[in-house]
């Protein structure tokens, strides 16, 4: 896969995947906040105190990363899927937007959680 | 050769569907949680979310989305590249051994949101 020098398409595509796989992962961790939200009002600040922690505040950032990116190249699905942007241009042009999108956003998430 | 009995619906026309009928709920719900912690909540009004009926109504419709959406998106990774044309003899027994770990981590998720929404 190296070896050829993959279209943007291919890497929008590739990454949808990857991402998908390691937000099943991911979901462990939104979980396990969710539950300790939720337990006691002790739990729910000792929540906030651990997300101080730069290695969790990393991992949070990983899974929004890519639930980010995951949620708009699925949504572009959605819009090719009405039959909008299937050609080899449009294809391309729905790429990069995600791919731009998705870094501000990112960008954005990083920056609301430091 | 992989065949299609461990796919969601057994027709790739009932999974194609499944897979976006999920996704707008997935896409709804974590806009809405997205949105309700971006506004910022203290530990009462996150609780209190929580115990109304509609959002744990929700809730669970989203993990089982989830569930139905990561069965039919690792389905088609493992059945792309955990093959016997890719790996070999071995491809089957891993693409049998991934299913197996993701539906068990899968009926985990469900349990554990059940736990979480209801507390019990």
């Amino acid at each position: 896969m190296l070896s050829i020098r993959q279209p943007i398409t291919a890497w929008a595509s590739i990454t949808h995947r990857a991402t998908g796989v390691f937000l099943f992962a991911g979901m462990a961790v939104l979980l396990w906040a969710l539950d300790e939200s939720l337990a006691s009002p002790e739990s729910f600040a000792a929540l906030q105190e651990s997300l101080n922690n730069p290695l969790l505040k990393l991992v949070i950032w990983a899974v929004l990363a890519g639930l980010i990116y995951h949620t708009l190249a699925g949504v572009r699905h959605l819009i090719m899927d009405m039959g909008i942007g299937e050609t080899m241009a449009g294809g391309i042009f729905g790429a990069r937007i995600v791919i731009l999108l998705s870094v501000v956003l990112i960008l954005l998430a990083g920056i609301w959680l430091w | 050769m992989v065949i299609a009995v461990t796919s969601l619906g057994r027709s790739g026309l009932y999974d194609w569907l499944m897979q976006r009928v999920s996704a707008v709920i997935l896409l709804a719900y974590f806009l809405y949680v997205g949105w309700v912690v971006a506004c910022g909540v203290d530990y009462g009004a996150w609780k209190e979310l929580f115990s109304l009926t509609w959002m744990r109504v929700f809730s669970m419709l989203a993990l089982v989305s989830l569930v139905v959406h990561a069965w039919v998106g690792l389905w088609s990774v493992f059945t792309d590249y955990f093959t016997e044309r890719m790996l070999g003899a071995t491809g089957n027994m891993l693409r049998l051994v991934a299913e197996v770990v993701c539906g068990i981590a899968m009926f985990t998720y469900v349990v554990w949101g059940i736990q979480i929404l209801w507390g019990l």
